[in-house]
């Protein structure tokens, strides 16, 4: 499928190790942006680079652009927590985020790149036996649903997370947990940038810099989008731009039912390994994992004041850290290296937004919240199904925006604490 | 120096003087109205759930919530989180 | 082999081991100059490549120098040597061993940056994983080791000075004298800044003068974030190694940053070598420690700042060569008047030696015998939290030095900081130079991140693969992202990608300055919210009489109540049985007390609930829902009519804060605040809620109220008494389908009034065995029993949707298509025929393949009934009641009846038996 781009390999490290390197060639080009495309893409993020690869691989649409404002990855999908897994609570949902997890599960093979998906399996915490309760009620949901997932007692948890205070009188004491074993961590840039390589392989352009300034609106449809780049028409239009769709919808002329708040993110110093798994409190809207550089990733402290700042708050985490240090008493001796913030679209019923907007041509992914990176495959996936056919896939049918005002929401409050 | 919980805080409630932004919980925006009984369900989608979520200076609902208690409408900036003038809400 | 010694000291001796080996530092150490006092120069290993390194700088840029340490059985990892004060008995030792060196300096050529992203594809990353991890990261955690803080907090100033050396002692006794609160916070130990150890001037009358006006000075404290309004992150260091310190953050009006500058190094090749130093450190170690890093030092340079560091170093006694990559200058011939070999327009082209400097290789090929490479790159200002601030950082090209694009109100700078670093001689002073990226030598050898082993060749690769964006550099490369964060790295890692793109170091920008300026140890984030002081649960005030009857008690949402008295759960059957039987009495003081009072409080009343409270007469009591404006429901609870304009809402406990909050919010923002006021009354009063067939008689004996008549005193009313002297509410409401008497007394008599129940003959029951009575009744629990989706009409409450229509809150939204879905979720009952219990959490599933139709939300054993009772949300659930279900557990199947949600006297009767 990457039919332009040399394969990488163990055996081209070598001959490349053996030469000096000479050999690589560009992950991607920089090309300038044509006049005109079948499609294009808003958003060179996660989300929008799987969004062309899908148009160029899945419906042979090789004819498009994606434009990006600043650096490619560099939203969300460079910001977050880098958690896959699909332990939710509604079918709908359930079928999409799998559907992802099937994906990232051979997507280093498909894209040619090592996205370092590691399932490490995550555990969400259970405090008290109500929690277990609500935990169970979401497992056996999976469950029906052939997805994998069970529960763990007390002992088992504390078996496969040694750090865990295991007194039972302590403020967070494990009652038990859940666990999705097929759950894990990538490495978020990875999956960025293996997209775009795999895209720009197929012939789609790249724009970086390159900031939407407006629509052009013709017969009540999208003609061009002007950028800083200048004016680049397309037949059909997508937006994945997390953390900036309202903004883009405004310029489209419709408001989205959206809220955009900061998602705290932190890492500690590199560590010896101490911890394998992905765990998460639902009561403490904490989640900690350990990449496999050492460092602890650290998330949580959402707080639901709109906000663009994309950066850290001392206040937040601190919460979050006490929260994280009362469940691993040993991290108390750890440092805190380097904390930012990620600017979130959150919906009202915490499933995304998929599908077309009140402009015919110009199709909607957004909505994620604080879960996008696990969907980046699926997400991509969808937009470019309904760029290419007009129509929902099967799997986002659930997920648009007329959902609002029919009242069938997705309500994923269940799906526990939001940690990704 | 002296230990001081509040200090002079990056807002300013209209009741009770400076404080810290993080006693005002974010209330919504104040600019929706609640639609009447006869309205459409996509008037009621409207009101529910679609905002503007400006990028820049906006206007906010803010409960003074550990504090008085008291519904206000603050000018903030969403990007900065610089604050202008709160005054008290009113229906 | 000569190398670092110590040339002056006699502090009190210290005690300490590294890598096993014991040796001896002195008070005032810092573990870098301890271990340099001991001619020890490689202090650990490279990330990836597993090359020795030695000792870089003296401060918090020390990308090399990161070692584990154990003092009094606690371990604490990845301290930096250059800032962590030497303490007797510590045993230090290296984060990174040898490891496989020889194997991955063998594969060094093949794994280049990103290598990992080309290989590890097939068959899975997971088989390769495990190795790498292990290779990776940095210190060990130790299970049993913890670390404590001490108390921090708020405060305001009127300026926040950041550093404590010359320029910040000035601003700061400035500020105080114009009348100014000030506070200066100094990263070190001391005051100075690095007056401490270079010529320029005496910071000693500068410090007594900022104390005399009054600035509140604290040392071993760092402002390691700028957030927003001015506010900074200030941690102060603790007393010793386990001592986690302090987390302040502080509001000031203004904050000037005189944060100085730090040295960068020189690129060139094998320059990671052990004995490679900052020219500054050395001159650090020497004047602050005692440690002369070298006997015979080469000095490589780009600018002036070195020359006074060579004087310094030879006036030690050592021999001392300075390599000047520029033409000869005033400054050159007069170091060389001085006695100083002096090379200029001269670059080091090579480190030589075998794991630590024993000489250099100039570009023209001069081999120079040294122990010592000390080097200058130039200067960058430490911009931090300028940056953090809002601020950006470019290169000012006629300086060589990173400058402010634009100001950042609230925030000024100065000293170093700002790019002023006044001559210390008559002499031109030139400080800074642009970093120079040697176009010859083997880049692959040329080291730019230290720690993290990104190299020249790393740099050049990543333009080549057209990563050429700071960000993309920084994520591809990993350079700047090790503990040091890239504080002597990232500048010429920037310039370096600037001319493999063929652009002006003008035009790059620098990746983002993210907190903490250094590592902030996690203990001093948690600060005192750690065990119960974390997230503090709420208590009743007869929490003491309770634990005297041996109550079990659990944490119910942030509330601490009696799970059952006994000592195990078996006593959950033996209190339902009494509350069905006897009397039986339950601390229910969290139920909500909120009152709603004023001439618009029917009218608010009426809009926040689903049913109309407006026509409820005083004495009397009505059950309700509410809502959001979704249509979901929020809570249910009772209404009291304590007087025509005055009433009283019974929330249920978990959700008193959103009752209060959603009312205030209809208030304020739609009635008005006048007509109608709320006030939260929970925590005043007390209540004991007495329930079964002996209640009456039992409460009759305590003579709180006059009369017990049922005529007079029916199901859903309330009369006023007294207990012991204070006014008391009694209502017959039931949560349990039996008679029931909740008693409200003022808080201080909770203990008085349970005892006088207890002691009058009921039994107590707590929280468990109250769930799995009013389940036996079909009584929900808002938020276990429904969830995000359910309406009134699911619960069986058809009027508000049918009837009443307008006038409430989620009005309209039961009359979306939704709510007429004939798959809605309803609530009903479930049996077994087998009389077992369904697991909560269980689902009802059909079909094939299977589908999900509801699950189970609350299931007991009822003691009662002796058999399982279960309530569900099932998919059109009324509709199926007689019919038989599948339920699905973890597994195992089994059949189950659809019945009504109410398994216990449907009819009522018990209310009034």
């Amino acid at each position: 499928m990457t039919a332009r781009k040399p394969r990488y390999s163990a055996l081209a490290l070598l001959r490349e190790g053996l030469r000096g390197q000479r050999g690589w060639t560009p992950a991607w080009h920089s090309p300038e942006p044509k006049r005109r495309y079948d499609a294009v893409i808003i958003g060179g993020g996660g989300h929008g680079l799987s969004a062309a690869y899908h148009l160029a691989k899945d419906h042979g649409i090789t004819n498009v652009a994606v434009i990006e404002k600043a650096w490619l990855g560099g939203g969300n999908t460079g910001r977050n927590t880098t958690i896959i897994r699909s332990n939710y609570f509604n079918r709908a949902s359930q079928d999409i985020y799998d559907a992802s997890v099937n994906i990232y599960e051979g997507l280093s093979r498909e894209l040619n790149y090592n996205i370092m998906f590691s399932q490490r399996g995550s555990i969400e915490l259970a405090h008290s036996a109500a929690e277990m309760e609500g935990l169970r009620r979401v497992v056996n949901a999976m469950q029906v649903s052939g997805i994998e997932s069970s529960l763990l007692s007390r002992d088992e948890v504390l078996a496969m997370v040694p750090l865990l205070n295991p007194s039972p009188d302590c403020r967070w004491p494990v009652v038990g947990a859940a666990i999705q074993r097929r759950a894990g961590v990538a490495r978020h840039d990875a999956v960025a940038w293996g997209y775009a390589r795999a895209a720009d392989g197929m012939g789609v352009d790249i724009i970086q810099s390159c900031d939407v300034t407006g629509f052009r609106i013709e017969g009540g449809r999208v003609k061009a989008v002007e950028t800083s780049r200048g004016v680049i028409e397309a037949e059909v239009f997508g937006m994945a731009v997390a953390g900036a769709s309202p903004e883009l919808a405004r310029l489209a002329g419709f408001q989205l039912p959206l809220l955009c708040v900061t998602l705290q993110a932190m890492v500690s110093e590199p560590l010896k390994p101490c911890l394998h798994h992905v765990v998460a409190s639902t009561p403490n809207g904490a989640y900690v994992s350990q990449s496999d550089k050492g460092e602890l990733v650290i998330g949580g402290g959402l707080e639901p004041v709109p906000s663009f700042a994309r950066r850290g708050d001392l206040r937040k985490t601190a919460e979050v850290i006490a929260s994280v240090v009362e469940m691993f008493p040993a991290f108390s001796t750890l440092k805190l290296m380097r904390q930012w913030g990620g600017t979130v679209d959150t919906s009202p019923d915490n499933s995304p937004i998929l599908g077309p907007s009140p402009v015919p041509n110009l199709y909607l992914n957004c909505g994620w919240g604080t879960g996008g990176f696990k969907a980046v495959p699926i997400g991509g996936k969808m937009l470019a199904h309904l760029m290419a056919t007009g129509r929902h896939h099967r799997l986002s049918a659930p997920f648009g925006l007329e959902r609002f005002e029919s009242g069938r929401l997705i309500d994923e409050a269940h799906a526990g604490v939001a940690h990704d | 120096m002296t230990r001081d919980q509040t200090g002079p805080g990056p807002m300013t409630c209209p009741f009770c003087g400076p404080r810290d932004a993080s006693e005002f919980r974010y209330g919504g925006d104040p600019s929706v109205a609640r639609p009447g009984p006869g309205c459409s369900d996509a008037d009621w989608a409207a009101y529910l759930y679609l905002r503007d979520s400006p990028r820049g200076p906006a206007r906010e609902y803010r409960v003074h919530a550990q504090g008085c208690g008291q519904w206000l409408v603050a000018e903030r900036d969403t990007v900065t989180h610089l604050v202008g003038t709160i005054t008290e809400a009113t229906p | 082999m000569t190398g670092p010694s110590r040339i002056a000291g006699g502090g009190e001796p210290l005690p300490f081991t590294f890598a096993g080996r014991r040796l001896i530092g002195q008070k005032g150490d810092s573990i870098a100059s301890a271990l340099l006092a001991n001619g020890i120069v490689t202090v650990g290993r490279s990330f990836k490549y597993r090359r020795p390194r030695g000792i870089l700088s003296a401060g918090e840029d020390e990308p090399n120098a990161i070692v584990d340490v154990v003092l009094n059985g606690v371990r604490v990892p990845n301290v930096r040597a250059t800032t962590q004060g030497l303490e007797a008995g510590m045993a230090i030792s290296p984060v990174l061993g040898r490891g496989a060196a020889l194997l991955t300096q063998a594969l060094s050529p093949f794994i280049a940056s990103g290598f990992y992203y080309k290989t590890f594809l097939w068959p899975h990353w997971g088989l390769f994983e495990p190795a790498i991890r292990r290779m990776a990261g940095l210190g060990r955690v130790d299970p049993d080791s913890r670390m404590v803080a001490e108390p921090g907090g708020n405060l305001a100033a009127d300026l926040c000075v950041v550093g404590g050396g010359r320029s910040g002692l000035l601003a700061a006794t400035k500020a105080a004298t114009s009348g100014q609160r000030v506070l200066l916070v100094e990263q070190r130990a001391e005051l100075g800044g690095s007056s401490l150890w270079r010529d320029g001037g005496d910071s000693v009358d500068l410090v007594a003068a900022a104390r005399d006006a009054g600035v509140t000075i604290w040392t071993g404290a760092t402002a390691f974030g700028a957030y927003e309004n001015g506010r900074l992150g200030i941690h102060r260091q603790g007393a010793g190694l386990a001592d986690g310190g302090s987390l302040w953050a502080v509001q000031a009006g203004q904050v000037v940053l005189a944060t100085g500058a730090l040295e960068r190094p020189l690129l060139f090749e094998r320059n990671d070598l052990p004995g490679v130093m900052l020219a500054d450190a050395a001159l650090h170690y020497l004047r602050r420690r005692g440690v002369l890093c070298g006997a015979r030092p080469v000095i490589a340079t780009n600018n002036d700042s070195v020359y006074p560091v060579a004087l310094v170093l030879a006036k030690a006694g050592a021999v001392v060569t300075l390599v000047d990559s520029r033409a000869a200058s005033e400054r050159s011939a007069d170091a060389a008047a001085k006695g100083i070999r002096v090379l200029t327009g001269a670059r080091v082209a090579r480190a030589l030696g075998r794991g630590r400097v024993s000489g250099v290789m100039l570009t023209d090929g001069t081999g120079i015998d040294a122990d010592l490479l000390a080097v200058s790159g130039g200067w960058t200002p430490t911009l931090h939290l300028y940056c953090q601030a809002g601020g950006k950082a470019v290169w000012d090209d006629e300086r060589a030095i990173l400058v402010p694009a634009f100001p950042v109100p609230g925030i000024s700078l100065a000293g170093r900081a700002a790019g002023n670093w006044f001559a210390p001689d008559a002499l031109p002073w030139v400080w800074s130079a642009a970093p120079e990226i040697p176009v010859a030598g083997k880049s692959r050898k040329t080291w730019i991140d230290l720690q993290n082993d990104v190299t020249l060749g790393d740099v050049q690769l990543a333009a080549q693969e057209n990563f050429t964006s700071v960000e993309h550099l920084k994520r591809y490369t990993t350079l700047g992202m090790a503990t040091d964060q890239g504080k002597t790295a990232n500048l010429l890692g920037a310039a370096a990608m600037a001319q493999a793109t063929g652009r002006s170091a003008t035009d790059l920008g620098l990746t983002t300055y993210r907190p903490p300026y250094t590592p902030v140890p996690m203990a001093a984030l948690q600060g005192l919210s750690r065990g119960p002081l974390q997230s503090p649960l709420r208590r009743l005030a007869a929490e003491p009489a309770h634990r005297e009857m041996g109550a079990a008690l659990w944490d119910y949402g942030g509330l601490l109540r009696p799970a059952f008295y006994g000592k195990d759960e078996a006593s959950i059957a033996t209190e339902c049985l009494a509350a069905r039987q006897g009397a039986v009495v339950f601390d229910a003081s969290s139920l909500g007390k909120v009152a709603v009072m004023g001439p618009k409080a029917r009218e608010l009343l009426d809009f926040l609930f689903t049913g109309r409270m407006s026509t409820l007469q005083p004495g009397r009591i009505r059950y309700g829902l509410t809502l959001n404006e979704a249509g979901v429901v929020t809570d249910d609870g009772v209404v009291l009519c304590l007087g025509p304009d005055h009433f009283l809402v019974s929330c249920s406990s978990s959700h008193v804060g959103g009752f209060v909050a959603s009312a205030e919010e209809w208030r304020q923002t739609r009635f008005g605040r006048d007509g109608v006021f709320i006030h939260d009354r929970t925590a005043h009063w007390a209540t004991m809620s007495l329930s079964g067939p002996k209640s009456k008689p039992l409460l009759a004996g305590l003579g709180i109220v006059e009369t017990l008549d049922d005529a007079a005193f029916p199901h859903m009313s309330f009369v006023m008494g007294r207990f012991m002297g204070g006014e008391a509410r009694v209502s017959r409401v039931s949560f349990t389908g039996e008679r029931g008497y909740e008693i409200s007394v003022p808080a201080g008599l909770a203990i008085p009034l349970w005892q006088a129940l207890i002691g009058a003959g009921a039994k107590p029951c707590g929280i468990e065995a109250l769930g799995v009575l009013r389940a036996e009744k079909g009584f929900i629990y808002v938020g276990q029993d429904t969830d995000g989706e359910t309406m009134p009409q699911d619960l069986g409450f058809d009027a508000p949707r049918l009837k009443r229509r307008e006038g409430f809150v989620g009005d309209r939204a039961l009359q979306l298509p939704v709510a007429g879905d004939a798959d809605r979720k309803q609530l009903v009952g479930l049996a077994r025929a087998d009389g077992g219990v369904i697991p909560a959490g269980a689902h009802l599933i059909e079909g094939a393949p299977r589908r999900s139709i509801g699950f189970v939300t609350s299931s007991h054993h009822s003691p009662t009934l002796r058999r399982g009772i279960a309530l569900a949300l099932v998919e059109g659930g009324r509709a199926r009641i007689g019919q038989e279900v599948t339920w699905f557990d973890l597994g195992q199947t089994g059949r189950a009846t659809v019945t009504a949600a109410c398994a216990y006297d449907p009819e009522g009767s018990r209310l009034n038996v």
